[in-house]
């Protein structure tokens, strides 16, 4: 009976990898065949970037003058305080301010696309949609996808400022340390790599929001706990998976880049 | 939408619809299940052209998965569904899009847009379809006096009534003149005026246009009123015909528990001796 279900989960689990790929993979290819329907990738860019420009800016500042108050009490310890800006300025921009927007976005607008689109399967408007000759995975997932991974690489610098100004807020009002030389240790030890690592997580976690959130909105069932269930999901899910990306990411980009 | 002159003749009541050579719609041994037992089972009909079917049966007994069956929304695990001659139980979506465009659907809830006003609903097509906007405005205006709802034009679903938005998913399945029309319980849950106005609409574009349809209901009433009516266009509303006549090209299907049990007219169904039959006509 156990062995039965352990089977029964396994094949539900590769049932969903292979369909969330096909999925995918549909999705990534109608960009390079129309229609294209570039007036609903720009609702989404407005939806996903403008719209998530507030609370990006407000956890990216909290988060850099939290990482300022940690660090100062430590490096204070070994005699280096003056590296907060360095610590501060590496830690957002190759690591917290990529995670913590996909994170964040995640939080907003995986959740939204999985109710959203979860909604119009319910109450049958992607079968009209459908029976009216239009393509939803163009209309409603492609321009989500495209617009999610244009906007997390501008929200995701919008973190990256904001959270290394949230540090000097810290060390220059609260910890009484010169500004200028926070900024100047921040510059100085920023490297390219560093800026390539913090500019290529967001691509993909973009990618994995805006997926996971059409997916599993798409493949709805069961009226509007259904939908609620899809959400729950969507969030879950892509939360999860943008972690273990950045895992990987880091692992592959330190190899690759360590090489330049 | 130009109205032309309905050719109305009505037959007397034992007359059986005349059999067309080339079907419109034409299900073949058609099955198909979700996980269980099967929901259709080697289900075989044909629609004629200018023929109207009205598929009766009780709720959840697969009326509503036959009809996305028909235009390649749903497809069957055996079986061959031709739909305007073309075999589509195999076909791609983006090969189905053009068959589903010739084809109008009205959903059981209107499945409107909730996002879109009620002008960018009816249009949904045109707009995709980059028409300019003068002539989406008056070929809108003209679906919508079809469904005697021109004041709704600038409203958005939710501020209508469940009634009134059927009547825009039936002004937006009509606005580009389909070859065939597919109508999911169009008066389920509504009032009896209402349903009454649903089923006008359902007549005038049958006798108007001579569109054939499917009709999905569990309304008797509803089905015998189209069958014993025909849309005076000149009164502007239906009127019976003759007594003991019935419209030779209206005709029954019905499903029980997956299964086809009937396919006749309206003389036939009152006079099966199948139990079933019976009793759901009682």
């Amino acid at each position: 009976m156990a062995i039965d279900t352990i089977e029964k989960t396994a094949k539900q689990i590769v049932l969903t990898v292979q369909d969330y790929s096909l999925f995918a993979h549909r999705a990534v290819m109608n960009l390079f065949r129309p229609p294209r329907y570039w007036v609903d990738f720009l609702m989404q860019c407005d939806i996903i970037g403008v719209g998530s420009t507030a609370i990006v800016l407000l956890s990216g500042f909290f988060t850099g003058g939290v990482l300022a108050l940690q660090s100062a009490s430590t490096l204070s310890a070994f005699g280096a305080s003056n590296l907060t800006g360095r610590f501060v300025g590496l830690t957002m921009i190759r690591e917290l301010g990529p995670v913590l927007t996909g994170v964040m976005v995640s939080g907003r607008n995986a959740s939204s696309m999985a109710s959203e689109l979860g909604s119009m399967i319910v109450t049958e408007q992607i079968d009209a949609m459908r029976a009216l000759g239009v393509d939803p995975m163009r209309k409603l997932v492609t321009p989500r996808l495209f617009a999610c991974v244009t906007m997390l690489l501008f929200l995701t610098i919008l973190a990256d400022f904001f959270g290394i100004l949230g540090g000097a807020f810290v060390t220059v009002f609260m910890n009484h340390q010169d500004g200028l030389q926070y900024f100047s240790t921040a510059w100085e030890s920023l490297r390219y790599p560093d800026i390539v690592q913090g500019l290529v997580k967001p691509l993909f976690s973009g990618f994995i929001i805006a997926s996971i959130g059409c997916f599993y909105g798409m493949r709805t069932t069961g009226g509007t706990e259904g939908v609620g269930r899809s959400t729950i999901q969507a969030v879950v899910f892509s939360s999860v998976l943008i972690i273990v990306a950045d895992f990987l990411l880091t692992q592959i980009l330190l190899s690759l880049l360590s090489r330049l | 939408m130009n109205a032309s002159n309905p050719a109305n003749g009505a037959s007397p009541l034992s007359g059986h619809a005349a059999v067309e050579p080339t079907p419109v719609v034409a299900f073949q041994n058609v099955s198909i299940s979700f996980d269980g037992p099967p929901v259709l089972d080697d289900v075989s009909f044909t629609v004629g052209p200018a023929e109207t079917r009205i598929l009766l049966g009780p709720a959840g007994v697969g009326k509503s998965v036959l009809l996305k069956l028909t235009n390649g929304l749903l497809r069957p695990d055996r079986g061959s569904i031709r739909l305007f001659g073309e075999e589509i139980s195999h076909m791609s979506e983006q090969a189905l899009f053009p068959l589903r465009v010739r084809t109008g659907i009205v959903f059981q809830e209107g499945a409107l847009f909730d996002s879109l006003s009620v002008r960018d609903n009816v249009a949904y097509q045109l707009i995709q379809q980059n028409v300019p906007d003068d002539v989406i405005d008056s070929r809108v205006h003209e679906a919508l006096h079809f469904v005697e709802l021109d004041q709704t034009f600038s409203l958005f679903p939710g501020s209508l009534s469940g009634g009134m938005r059927r009547r825009v998913a039936i002004a937006r399945a009509l606005i580009r003149e389909p070859e065939l029309v597919l109508y999911d319980s169009p008066t389920g849950g509504l009032d009896p005026i209402t349903s009454t106005t649903i089923i006008e609409l359902v007549m005038k574009q049958r006798d108007f246009y001579r569109t054939p349809s499917i009709l999905v209901t569990h309304r008797l009433q509803d089905a015998f009123t189209l069958c014993t009516h025909r849309f005076d266009s000149e009164l502007g509303h239906m009127v019976p015909l003759p007594k003991g006549h019935a419209d030779p090209n209206t005709t029954f299907l019905m499903l029980e528990e997956g299964r086809l049990i009937f396919d006749g007219s309206l003389h036939d169904i009152v006079h099966t001796d199948n139990k079933f039959v019976r009793e759901f006509l009682l």
